[in-house]
Formats: structure tokens, sequence, C-alpha cells
């Protein structure tokens, strides 16, 4: 990082003019200073307007907890749909947009939902689990002992992978490149990272276009099967889905599943290492772990937002959105918002109401996949409980230059010997 | 005070005493009847207060509206009678009533 030495994120936060805050700026999130801003909003403005960000353009915030499901319930006037923009807060150019359920509205993405929504439904869980459970060992298993290692390649990528290769039906020895399909698909041009250019996303995209055409084609004469691929070439809202539809879905159920339970996977490790009493209470008491996980995914907050676009005028508690404004809900903020949740700033791994944070969404969009990634986060916390005294972090983490994919390029660690 | 039945997805049944003006999903997370998560607190906003109400008490409950419709429309294993217990209001007319939970909440 070039910021000068003595840059003081929390004293900037709270002193610089409020109109000039800019909490999606992806630097800040880099440098783990993302905090302090989105607190500031919440006390001073917690419907917030940027006139201007270099990268994403004017956008409202959004910043408590009962505003953002105010927004979430009201589909009618706050859009998700890809048409305006979709759901992050930086636009594609217009030729580039790619439709996808989760930039729907009702009644196209209650239809496209419910064609996948079944692999994740409970009894399709009970099937996953002894086989998460195998995988989560074997990894385990294979760390060295006494030595430094990267968390999220050795641990949070491998697990991740392994359960999309299951979702797909992928073929397991390829499975590296939904991986590598995800990042594309999330890595800002600025990151610096390989995607170069939009072009050369598309050009990505392209090939995962064609892997999974072949897939398609394969599955679409066969009988239908539980795997997402064969679930979108046999399901009525989607078997006719135009190729860009289909790459936005296999976009949308990559990255959804892949990302943000690598993220809650290493966050989880550094939080109980930060609270060493937590981490305690947890061992000893197992039973904990579910309501552990909960509060790994709150603390994560692995999506930092979720974008809408209002269709019309709307007055939001006396503010005045307009038609076509960009909207900004900050899970990120909300799920620190005292109001609702009890000193939010601690992370507590035996909370009253673990299960109310925001990191899901609420509403018609709420994650499809959420009782998915908490039963893989529970096998992970109790295989890591049964095998190992704990796992230190013994250097600074290198986060993702994003604001709204919220985690970890890596994470070093050593496992006592 | 009206008699809310809760019978988990196992068979055991919890009856509890539940003040007028409460929702049924209320009387549940209060008196810790497991089964229900309620995970947005009541705001008809996530499905996991997910009920199947007995068939002679469905009428006494009211009609969900277009909100409640849709989210339990994403409810993975909902039924004709399927309702969100954070919907429905206690009142002495539901003073005996009976729930049922799913299998599991999502
Ligand atoms: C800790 C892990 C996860 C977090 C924090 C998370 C978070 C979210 C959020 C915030 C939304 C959008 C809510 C909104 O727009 O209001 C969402 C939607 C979605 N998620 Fe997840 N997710 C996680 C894991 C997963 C997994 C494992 C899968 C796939 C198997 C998945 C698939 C999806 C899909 C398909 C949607 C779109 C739902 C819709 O538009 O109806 N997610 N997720």
């Amino acid at each position: 990082m070039n910021a000068p030495v003595n840059y003081d994120p929390t004293h900037e936060a709270w002193t610089m003019p409020l109109d000039q805050v800019d909490p999606a700026n992806p630097m800040r999130f880099m440098a783990g200073a993302e905090l302090p801003y989105l607190a500031r909003l919440r006390r001073d403005a917690p419907i917030h307007y940027t006139a201007e960000n270099p990268m994403f353009g004017p956008y409202w915030s959004i910043c408590r907890y009962n505003d953002i499901m105010q927004v979430e319930l009201n589909t009618e006037v706050f859009s998700s749909s890809w048409a305006h923009g979709g759901i992050t807060v930086r636009d594609r150019a217009k030729e580039l947009r790619i439709p996808m359920f989760i930039a729907m509205d009702p009644p196209q993405h209650d239809d496209q939902r419910k064609v996948v929504q079944p692999i994740v439904a409970p009894f399709n869980l009970q099937k996953f689990e002894a086989l998460i459970r195998e995988r989560t060992a074997m990894v385990l298993d294979s760390l060295p002992r006494g030595e430094t290692f990267d968390w999220v390649q050795q641990v949070s990528i491998p697990l991740t992978t392994m359960m999309l290769a299951s979702l797909f039906d992928f073929p397991f020895e390829d499975r590296a490149l939904l991986s590598h399909w995800s990042d594309c698909a999330t890595m800002p041009v600025e990151a610096n990272g390989f995607i170069k250019s939009e072009e050369h996303r598309e050009q990505v995209f392209g090939e995962l276009l064609g892997y999974f055409t072949r897939l398609w084609n394969e599955r679409v004469n066969e009988p239908a099967r539980p795997d997402l691929v064969s679930m979108l070439a046999h399901g009525e809202a989607t078997r006719n889905m135009t190729p860009r539809e289909y790459l936005g879905n296999l976009i949308l159920l990559i990255v959804g599943g892949n990302d943000t339970t690598r993220n809650s996977m290493s966050g989880g490790v550094l939080f109980m290492h930060q609270n060493p009493a937590e981490f305690a209470k947890l061992r000893a008491n197992p039973k904990l772990v579910d309501s552990a996980v909960s509060e790994i995914i709150r603390y994560q907050t692995p999506l930092a937002h979720m974008r809408r676009t209002a269709t019309q005028d709307f007055d939001l508690n006396g503010h005045q959105i307009k038609a076509g404004d960009k909207v900004v809900m900050w899970y990120l903020s909300a799920n620190r918002d005292a109001e609702v949740i009890e000193n939010p700033d601690a992370f507590i791994v035996d909370r009253k109401r673990p299960r109310q944070h925001i990191s899901f969404g609420f509403g018609i969009h709420r994650c499809v996949g959420n009782r998915l990634a908490e039963l893989q986060l529970k096998i992970l916390w109790e295989q890591l409980l049964a095998r190992f005294p704990k796992v230190e972090v013994v250097g600074e983490p290198k986060r993702v230059f994003s604001s709204f994919v919220r985690g970890y390029a890596s994470l070093p660690v050593r496992i006592p010997a | 005070m009206p008699t809310i039945t809760y019978i988990e997805f196992n068979g055991t049944s919890h009856s509890i005493e539940v003040e007028n003006g409460l929702s049924v999903m209320e009387g549940a997370v209060n008196n810790n009847v497991p089964g229900i998560d309620a995970d947005c607190g009541g705001s008809c906003a996530c499905a996991t207060c997910h009920v199947f109400v007995d068939e002679a008490w469905l009428g006494k409950c009211g009609t969900p509206d277009t909100q409640e419709k849709s989210m339990l429309g994403f409810a993975a294993t909902a039924q004709a009678n399927s309702r969100l217990a954070c919907q429905i209001t206690v009142s002495d007319a539901l003073d005996g009533l009976v729930v049922r939970m799913p299998e599991a909440q999502h």
C-alpha cells in the first residue's frame, strides 16, 4: 500500500466532510480499513448519497439493518434487474451485461430460482453431508504441522472447489477451472490481477460457456438428475435460456457458492485467532459450532453489499430517491448495527440470536445456498476441533481489492507440531 | 391465554400458552420450541418459521398476503396448508391451534 505512514482510517472516517464519505472505495477494503466509514454513516447519515465515485458513479448507501430490510422487501421500487445494472455497485457497459436470476425481478426470478433451489434443499443436503465430511477430513489430514502455510490455498479453495464440482457434477480433474472462472468473474480490472480488461474477461467467459455447453448437450438428452447443469437443461423456466442467460446463471452459481464460503472458511480462522477466549469457549463446548458458524458468517459478511436500482421516485425515511438511482444495501454495516445486534463489534460464538445476521440477505433473493454454506463450515470446524489444538495466524492476511466480495487472498497460518 | 400446540417433525409436541397479539412464531421462539428459526425476526423475509397448519384451523388463520406467498413459494417443503408462523397473530379465536414443523427450515 502506498498510503502515508500516519494514515489513520478511523480518524479520517470520523472527521472528513460527510458528503465526501465514499464507502464503496475498494482500496479501503484491501487495506482492511472499510469499517470506520460505515460506522460514521450509521451514526451521522444512515441513508447517504455519494455524489461521485470514479469507478461507480453516484450511489446511495443504506447502512442500517431495518432500512435495508425495507429496501429488500420492496422489489417493485428497488429492482435487482440486470437491465438496470444488476446487484453490485459497479455497472458493466450495457452490451456487456449478463442476465442471471439473482439480477432479475419477479416473476422470472421466482421461476428460475425454483429450478435450481432443490439442489440445496434439506433432503439433498443430507446426501452431501457424508461426502463433505470425508473431503474435509482428507484436506485437514494433509496439512503440515509446525510449518507456515496459506490457509486460503490449502484449505478454503480446495474445499469450496470440490463442493462446486459436486453441485455441477463437473469433471473432477478439471475442477480448478471453476475457482479460476469464479475469480475471473469477480476480479475488478483495477485489481491488477490476471483479468486485464473487460475484453479479456469476456474471452474467459467464452471458455466457461464453451465447456458448460458441452455438459449441457450431454445432459439435455439424458434423464433429469440432481446436478445443476441437468436441472437447468431440464427446468421448464430455464431450458430455453439464451446462451448469454445460461452463462449468467452459471456465473451466479459458481460465484455464489465459491467466494462466499471460501472467505468464511478463512475468516473464521482469523477471528478465532484474534479472539482466543471465544475459541476456548467453542473448544470447551463443541455444541456451540452452529452458533459459531453463524457468527463467523456475520462477522465476515462475505458479500459486503447488494445493490438495487430505483424504478420510480421514492421517499425512503425522508430521503428523496430518484428513479434510476443506485441504492447500495451495506450488509457489512447492518451486521454491525447496535440497534438490532447487541455488542455488534465483538465476535461472540454464543450469541442469543446468532442467525439474525443479514449476510445472506432477506426477501425473495435471500441466499439459496445458505444451509449448504453453513453445513460446510460446521463440518470444517467440527473436524478442525477434533484434530488440532489451534490454528495460529502468523502474519497479516492479504485482503481482496473489492467492495463487493469481502475476503482474503491469503492467510498465513501454522498448526502447532 | 390461548394455547398453541407446536409439533416438531420428530413428533414431539409442545403446548404453550401464548399471549394475544404475539405471533405464532414469537410464541415458539420465546419458549425455546425447537424447529422454528425465525432468522429475520418476523419481517416475512426469510421463510424460516415455516409451519403446517392443521386443516381445521386453516380458515381461522387468515390468508397469506403476496409477500408471504412468494416467500412460501421458496420454502423447500411447502404444501397447501403451509404458513409463515410470524404472519399468524394469536387471538382467543386461535385457542387450541395446532401447527406442525417441516423436516427443516430453509
Ligand atoms: C457464507 C456463504 C454465503 C453468503 C454470505 C451468501 C450470500 C448471498 C447473498 C447476500 C445473496 C443475495 C441476497 C439479495 O440479493 O438480497 C445470495 C444469493 C444467492 N446465493 Fe448465496 N451466499 C453464500 C453461499 C452460497 C452458496 C454455497 C451458494 C450455492 C450453492 C449460493 C448461491 C446463491 C444464489 C444462487 C443466490 C441468488 C438467489 C436469488 O436471487 O434468489 N450462495 N447469497
